[in-house]
């Protein structure tokens, strides 16, 4: 089942994060870890977690870059997780069958009981989305909580992505990118959302919003006097009249 | 890309492995392939224990090998799942061939036709079995210097190459060398320099396909730096992939690569053409050694000069 | 191809419970959801006021917190030699014996022998309140380190102030400037406010030298020059006042920009309001062309020009004294170009768009209502310019003149509480300043304290000094060191019992202050204060020390007796309106904790020990007449039925039969209503009276119901400051109490009514050649202080920190990323690794705060990198000034002077290049904490369960 779904599936669920307002605080990332340490890929494991070399599995980690330079120069955080590639090498790659993407929404997870931890999918995926567990010795991935989203138990309003639910800056949405009517593609559409690395061809379904250009508002002011003594007088005659 | 002792010794063993293997399939099929047990006893069991070997010492390094038959079924896409089948289907053929020869077989003219077939399959498979190897690594697109038609050339030629050299080896040790055995490491050797070579310098000439800008949807053309990595301590990726040789110290290893791969198991085997006796044998040896070795430090530079876009996030600019 | 089927609906636990997350000061909701016993998930409660569901990356790790092998176990008691961490376990019983065996004899002999000072607790109506009772006037939180600045001058300005006690209008605002903020405490209301912003395409300027966070993603980034906003403000006013570009009606009726000023240079009066008999400000009222009540509907007070007053002397309106102090050229865009390091025409630029948002774009909500004078306005008009800022203005020397710079900017566009604007939240607005005055020694050992400790002076009649000029208080609060130090000084506490200046004391108690590390200045010799013995009778000149911590924490070495705290998911816990409000600006609010897991170890909250031990020592309010406790169930009885005001209690949700809002009688289902209620208690403010609250009389309607008031006058914006000035006076020479010589000319120059901008004192008066850069430190988001290093998941994302440059200034230096240098101030030096980047200013360097740790502190192993690599930049900041013996601190409010730090930077050689310095004697807290485990596996036991 490593072959990819033969028609594209007709949901694309996934993730339009928005580097025009990420600042880059990692609750999403956290919120993540705490969310799947329990969850459908349980555990998440943390290596030397109290010494000099901790380690450990996460789904979502958030990068700080700065681009351009000078006037245009800029921070950008840059949250990092699985794109949910159409055109995933981290499934076709895999020749166990454990790494596969979902005909329903198009979601790509591990089947665990299958991987036989070869490692393979995480040399093929060009974002380093995949995340190996070493002491269970399997490999692991953002799941789109498919735990979350789907999940009877929890209040409607509330099934989306842990890292979704609670981004402070709500710079994280989620949906279907099949759908051109959904808020999600429509936010790409106004945004110009990006895909990322296109030039290799894994068609992402996941998109980044790019920063915005600074506006600048209001003409320049205009002081209504030159000197401050002649400030004063004009005041007299203006506030006193 | 880390270079990892155990896939280089997987892929230089096996390579070597079905380079014997298929040189026996071949030589038998044109009769030169020698019957003195001296000879074909360490010539099969040399082949198929690299070759087991190799596979071993890769299965062992899963996080689950116990499930190694799990990866036999997605053959339809993966070139791993399709190296593992081929691997285990190898066996078969090859492994009646070195029983019927070593216990049947009593005139190389006449294998019979059953022998025959045997000898086809081993030396088909074995050359299979390599491509897929190779193409494990040519289907990875995130990492452009493996990224190539010219990386399965290397793996065909160099495992060629290495099987002859041994399979001299013992032909000059066991005084039953045909001279097209060492015709034919001659010729590996000099196809798989020019492979090498010309692989080489693509590298130095490879233009970077991709950007950090590009990694991180910003606009083609803007300067991309890291200002922090997400977490202070590395992970799995930037030890698995972000493993970065000095252009210096490569160009030091090629050279090596180059010396004890092709130039000395070259010179070495050339003379001994003109040779006799223990001095033969002394070169072909010496040959052997020095190819097999060299081939090992071109495995090395293989992984170490590979670079994965996933480095793109952590401080590359280009990939 | 086949998708395997998967549990796509697992339940996620068996158990939610409600509570308040305490992985930082915020204080949001949470929902914990529990499985067989153990937490599942934690997330943020989607009807809570202030984080409306969300959850910030600290309290995400929650539950690593609550499986921290750093927790202590039992209570310690000290063994060998002070500062070694040589402690034994005690039982309860032993350790509450010694406690109140100290503190008995404390009361009975001389109760301000006790100190009192507590840091990152939000439980200040409690232990405020418990000093007043035991009678001490030594008692302080850690606001005089923290931000007393912003508090102070807002207090003093317009009765409330940013940090908590106020907050942008998020939904209506068009421009919000943000000034020196890294994370503050309402970490996820500002999150969820920018995300507003930006989703409305309303324009975010920040300004601050490093462009990291919220600045990373400001429209509008300008990378200032540590210390210098005052100036660059003051430019925005000068520009705003030649283009006329201010809300002159706002102006004369809410602020007291016409109050007329006496002018009569040597006389007692000179610079004080001009005030009729019945004590109202007096106007040149244009109506009446005479001298008029400046709070009358009716009036329309003069701005500008000198008058007559009925004596005849000379007087001005407030307005013209500040419209010359800030036209001054020396203001002008190209004459702070320098300074300030911001470019004259990003000056003009942001004056004209704050113009442009406060005129042009003014939004309208067809509300009417009616202001303190009886003015009906049919509409409430806003200036939807709004403003915050934190310590990146508070943290300097100049800090609070900077900070009222800031609220004087508001005032004059005439935004404030105005919709789109800066609003209050309840139960502010407060009077100018609060009517609360700090309370000098108690009468007699035994006594409580007849006020609270800590006020709020309106002149040097207020202050707590001796009539030699001597401090009353340990900290030199209230004195003339620093006369409106509102919130204490903790900063100086640790120094001045050290040198028994201004008298010894015999007992220090903290609470959840890493005292010895992260939170003081000058922190070498601070340990060794701590440590010191007195060579003539061999005892520690600070004889006891208390501690209670919850973590082996840094301080936890140098307590003689150490009270094991629960974690914020094990106790009970009040966040009440009578301290730091988690008000929203629609509506005040209150909160509450409750233990959702039992603690697996021998300790006790230490809320509830306060009690306990204030009722051993029978103090006034914790007994009843016979005697017995009067709050047997800790805490939780006390939030119940402890009043401070008969019908005020620590909780304003259902009071009395359970209707109570705000006031009103204790209701013994109290507890139960909040925990119904989701631990939170938030009540509407109705429209009317929503804006304008200073003056609005719909809010003092309200405010009054609720118990909120604390004067029956309306709250005007004080542009000019009487109080400031009356201080001044004294300093001249008049009135009982004055200044020692030594302090007239201190007072004489920053106690200016008027707000204005000097160098910071470090940098005045270091060699500036020799210190040529700024070194500042940042609060990062996924860290809160020294908390966080134990957190398993935290310290994966910010285990060790780099001290972070300008690439041009590395390059100088000759260092690459993570390059070792040495830095130096003028106190001392460090050797750390430098990160380079690009959005700083050129001339600033800055790292990340309390990442540094003590070797074998935290839970953690001896070479975990927190201590090899990380550092703090407290070693460098001295707690007194270069050339005297005054704090480290803001003239006015004593406010700790974090950021005037100047430093030099050289290269370390290759030899040096391998460890962080200074390195300390490692503590034991390795060998004693919680066995770790090599491969941490939380949750894989939820997978097999479900
Ligand atoms: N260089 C530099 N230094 C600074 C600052 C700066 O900007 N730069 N900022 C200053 C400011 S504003 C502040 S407020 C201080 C903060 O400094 P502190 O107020 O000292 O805060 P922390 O060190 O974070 O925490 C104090 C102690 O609280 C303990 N604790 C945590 N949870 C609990 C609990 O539930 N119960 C108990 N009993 N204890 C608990 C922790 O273990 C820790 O030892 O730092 C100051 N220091
Ligand atoms: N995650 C997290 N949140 C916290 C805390 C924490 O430790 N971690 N601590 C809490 C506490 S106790 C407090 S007091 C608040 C403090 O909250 P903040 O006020 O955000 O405190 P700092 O992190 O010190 O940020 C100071 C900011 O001012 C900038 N700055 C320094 N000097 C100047 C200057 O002269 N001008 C300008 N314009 N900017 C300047 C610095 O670059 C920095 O960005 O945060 C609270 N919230
Ligand atoms: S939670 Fe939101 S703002 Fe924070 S890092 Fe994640 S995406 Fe960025
Ligand atoms: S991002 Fe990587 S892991 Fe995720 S689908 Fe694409 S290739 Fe696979
Ligand atoms: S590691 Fe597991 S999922 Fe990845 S390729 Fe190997 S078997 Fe497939
Ligand atoms: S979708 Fe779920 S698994 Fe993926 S990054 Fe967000 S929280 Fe993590
Ligand atoms: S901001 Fe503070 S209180 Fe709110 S969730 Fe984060 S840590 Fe908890
Ligand atoms: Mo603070």
């Amino acid at each position: 089942m490593t072959d990819l779904p033969r028609k594209p599936p007709a949901k694309k669920l996934g993730l339009v994060i928005d580097l025009d307002t990420c600042v880059g605080c990692h609750a999403c990332a956290v919120n993540c870890k705490e969310w799947n340490a329990g969850g459908f890929a349980a555990p998440l494991s943390d290596t030397d977690p109290y010494g000099a070399d901790p380690d450990g599995v996460w789904f979502n980690r958030i990068h700080s870059f700065e681009t351009g330079t000078g006037s245009t120069g800029r921070t950008v955080h840059f949250p990092r997780s699985c794109l949910h590639c159409d055109n995933a090498l981290c499934v076709t790659v895999c020749p166990t069958g454990a790494s596969y993407k979902r005909e329903e929404d198009g979601i790509v997870l591990v089947d665990e009981d299958r991987c036989i931890g070869c490692k393979l999918c995480s040399w093929a995926c060009a974002y380093g989305a995949r995340e190996y567990d070493v002491s269970e010795g399997v490999m692991k991935k953002c799941t789109l909580c498919v735990d979350r989203i789907y999940n009877e138990n929890i209040p409607e309003a509330q099934r989306v992505p842990a890292c979704v639910a609670t981004c402070p800056v709500s710079a994280r949405h989620f949906g279907d990118l099949a759908d051109p009517a959904s808020e999600v593609s429509r936010l790409v559409a106004e945004r110009g959302g990006r895909e990322l690395m296109p030039e290799l061809g894994y068609a992402p379904v996941n998109r980044y919003l790019p920063p915005r250009a600074p506006t600048s508002r209001g003409e320049s002011l205009t002081p209504t006097v030159t000197s401050v003594e002649s400030k004063f007088l004009q005041w007299v005659d203006r506030l006193l009249s | 890309m880390h270079p990892a002792y155990s896939v280089i010794f997987f892929t230089t063993a096996s390579g070597a492995g079905y380079g014997i293997l298929f040189l026996a399939g071949v030589l038998a099929l044109v009769d030169r392939l020698p019957l003195s047990g001296w000879f074909s006893w360490p010539l099969f069991v040399v082949g198929l224990g690299l070759v087991s070997a190799g596979l071993l010492s890769s299965l062992l390094h899963l996080g689950h090998p116990e499930r190694f038959l799990k990866a036999l079924t997605q053959w339809r896409s993966s070139w791993l799942s399709r190296e593992g089948v081929l691997a285990i289907v190898g066996f078969g053929p090859a492994g009646l061939f070195a029983l019927g020869w070593l216990f049947v077989i009593d005139d190389t003219r006449d294998i019979g036709w059953f022998m025959e077939v045997l000898a086809v399959a081993t030396a088909a498979l074995s050359a299979v079995t390599v491509y897929a190897t190779s193409m494990i690594y040519a289907s990875l697109k995130p990492i452009p210097q493996w990224h190539r038609r010219d990386v399965s050339l290397g793996y065909l030629t160099l495992g060629l190459a290495t099987g002859a050299l041994l399979v001299n080896a013992l032909g000059a040790l066991t005084a039953t060398t045909t001279h097209l055995v060492p015709a034919i490491a001659v010729a590996a050797l000099l196809v798989g320099a020019l492979v090498k070579l010309s692989y080489w310098n693509a590298l130095r000439r490879l233009a970077p396909r991709v950007t950090a800008a590009s990694a991180i949807g910003a606009a083609t053309g803007t300067s991309v730096r890291l200002l922090d990595p997400p977490h202070t301590e590395p992970n799995f990726l930037q030890k698995e992939m972000g493993y970065r040789v000095a252009r210096k110290h490569a160009d030091k290893l090629r050279r090596i690569a180059l010396v004890l791969g092709f130039v000395v198991p070259l010179a070495a085997v050339l003379v001994s053409f003109a040779t006799v006796g223990p001095l033969t044998a002394f070169l072909a040896v010496v040959a052997a050694v020095s190819g097999v070795a060299g081939i090992a430090v071109e495995r090395w530079l293989f992984f170490a000069e590979a670079t994965h876009t996933v480095t793109l996030y952590y401080g590359e600019t280009a990939v | 191809m086949r998708t395997p089927s998967i549990e796509t609906s697992p339940p996620v636990s068996d158990q939610v419970k409600e509570t308040t997350c305490y992985m930082c000061a915020c204080r949001c909701g949470i929902r914990v959801h529990l499985k067989d016993g153990q937490i599942r998930y934690i997330e943020g409660n989607p009807d809570h006021p202030v984080n409306k569901g969300v959850l910030c990356g600290k309290g995400s790790a929650g539950i690593m917190k609550q499986h921290s092998p750093a927790k202590l176990r039992k209570p310690l008691k000290r063994v060998g030699e002070r500062g070694k961490g040589a402690l034994v376990e005690i039982e309860w019983d032993e350790a509450l014996e010694i406690a109140t065996g100290w503190l008995s004899e404390i009361r009975r002999t001389d109760p301000k022998k006790l100190a009192f000072f507590t840091g990152r607790d939000q439980s200040q109506a409690l232990t405020g309140w418990w000093a007043t009772q035991f009678g001490t006037l030594n008692y302080a939180a850690h606001g005089g380190f923290c931000s007393v600045n912003m508090a102070a001058a807002g207090l003093y300005t317009m009765g409330g102030s940013f940090w908590e006690f106020g907050e942008p209008d998020w939904d209506r605002t068009r421009y919000f400037m943000m000034f020196g903020v890294a994370e503050d405490h309402a970490s996820n209301p500002i999150k969820i406010g920018l995300g507003k912003i930006k989703a409305a395409g309303a324009k975010f300027v920040s300004v601050n030298p490093v462009r990291t966070g919220y600045s990373a993603i400001a429209d509008d980034w300008v990378g200032i020059r540590p210390g210098t906003d005052g100036l660059f403000i003051a430019s925005l006013i000068r520009e705003l006042l030649l283009a006329d570009k201010v809300d002159f009606t706002y102006l004369a009726r809410y602020t007291n920009a016409g109050w007329l000023v006496i002018q009569d240079p040597g006389h007692a009066d000179d610079g004080l309001i001009a005030r009729d008999s019945a004590g109202r400000p007096q106007c040149w009222d244009l109506a009446i062309g005479g001298l008029g009540d400046a709070l009358d509907a009716a009036a329309r007070p003069a701005l500008v020009g000198e008058r007559r007053l009925a004596d005849g002397r000379a007087a001005v309106p407030v307005f013209e004294l500040l419209a010359r102090r800030f036209l001054d050229d020396a203001f002008a865009p190209e004459a702070i170009a320098e300074t300030t390091g911001v470019p004259p025409a990003t000056t003009r630029r942001i004056a004209a768009e704050l113009a442009h948002a406060a005129f042009a774009e003014e939004i309208v909500i067809d509300q009417p209502w009616t202001d303190f004078a009886g003015r009906r306005h049919d509409r409430m008009v806003g200036r939807p310019v709004s403003f915050h800022a934190m310590r990146g203005i508070s943290a300097h020397s100049n800090g609070f003149h900077t900070c009222r710079s800031l609220h004087v900017l508001q005032a004059l566009l005439g935004s404030i509480d105005c919709p789109g604007g800066w609003r209050y939240k309840p139960p502010y607005p407060k009077a100018v300043p609060p009517a609360v005055l700090p309370t000098g020694p108690a009468a007699a050992p035994g006594e409580p304290l007849k006020g609270p400790p800590l006020g709020f002076p309106r002149g040097p009649q207020d202050l707590l000094v001796d009539d030699d000029g001597t401090p009353q208080r340990l900290d030199k609060a209230f004195s003339w060191d620093a006369p409106l130090a509102a919130h204490g000084m903790m900063h100086m506490v640790i120094r001045n019992a050290w040198a028994g200046d201004p008298y010894p004391i015999d007992t220090l108690f903290m609470f959840m202050a890493n005292m010895s590390w992260n939170s003081a200045m000058n922190t070498t010799e601070t340990m060794a204060m701590l440590t010191d013995k007195d060579p003539a009778t061999g005892e520690y000149r600070i004889p006891h020390i208390i501690y209670s911590d919850a973590f082996y924490s840094e301080m936890v070495a140098y307590a003689d007796l150490v009270l094991p705290d629960t974690t914020y998911l094990e106790r009970w816990d009040c966040i009440s309106l009578l301290d730091r409000p988690i008000s929203e600006a629609d509506g005040p609010a209150d909160s509450i904790r409750q233990p959702v897991v039992a603690p697996d170890r021998d300790v006790r909250p230490f809320q509830d020990v306060l009690i306990d031990i204030g009722a051993r020592l029978g103090l006034p309010g914790l007994v009843d007449d016979g005697g017995n406790a009067r709050y047997p169930g800790g805490l939780r009885d006390y939030m119940m039925f402890h009043e401070r005001k008969p019908g005020i209690g620590m909780l304003a949700g259902w009071r009395g039969d359970g209707s109570g809002q705000g006031t009103g009688a204790p209701n013994p289902d109290q507890i139960d209503r909040y925990i119904a209620n989701g631990c939170f208690w938030f009540d509407e403010i109705p429209a009317e009276a929503r804006f304008f609250r200073n003056v609005n009389q719909a809010y003092r309607a309200y405010g009054e119901r609720m118990g909120f008031l604390d004067t029956a006058e309306p709250v005007i914006v004080q542009l000019y400051s009487e109080t400031l000035q009356r201080f001044r006076l004294a300093a001249m020479g008049h009135g009982a109490k004055q200044p020692p010589d030594s302090e007239r000319e201190r007072i004489l120059t920053y106690f200016d009514p008027l707000p204005l901008w000097y160098m910071p004192f470090e940098e005045a008066r270091v060699d500036r050649t020799a210190f040529p850069l700024h070194a500042l430190t940042q609060r990062p988001m996924i860290m809160y202080h020294s908390w966080d290093s134990q957190n398993a998941w935290q310290r994966q994302i910010l285990g060790s920190n780099r001290l972070y440059m300008a690439r041009a200034l590395a390059e100088k230096l000759g260092v690459a990323d993570d390059g070792w240098v040495w830095v130096h101030s003028h106190h001392g030096r460090i050797r750390v690794q430098v990160r380079l980047m690009d959005g700083v200013n050129p001339d600033t360097v800055w790292t990340w705060n309390a990442i540094g740790k003590r070797r074998g502190t935290w839970g953690l192993d001896a070479d975990a990198h927190e201590a090899t690599q990380g550092f703090l930049l407290n070693h460098l900041i001295s707690d007194v000034l270069p050339d005297d013996a005054h704090a480290n601190a803001d003239p006015v409010t004593g406010q700790a002077a974090w950021f005037d730090l100047r430093v030099r930077i050289e290269k370390a050689s290759d030899a040096e290049a391998r460890e962080s310095w200074p390195q300390f004697e490692p503590l034991p807290g390795t060998e004693v904490r919680a066995s770790v485990p090599a491969v941490l596996k939380y949750g894989a036991g939820f997978r097999k369960a479900s």
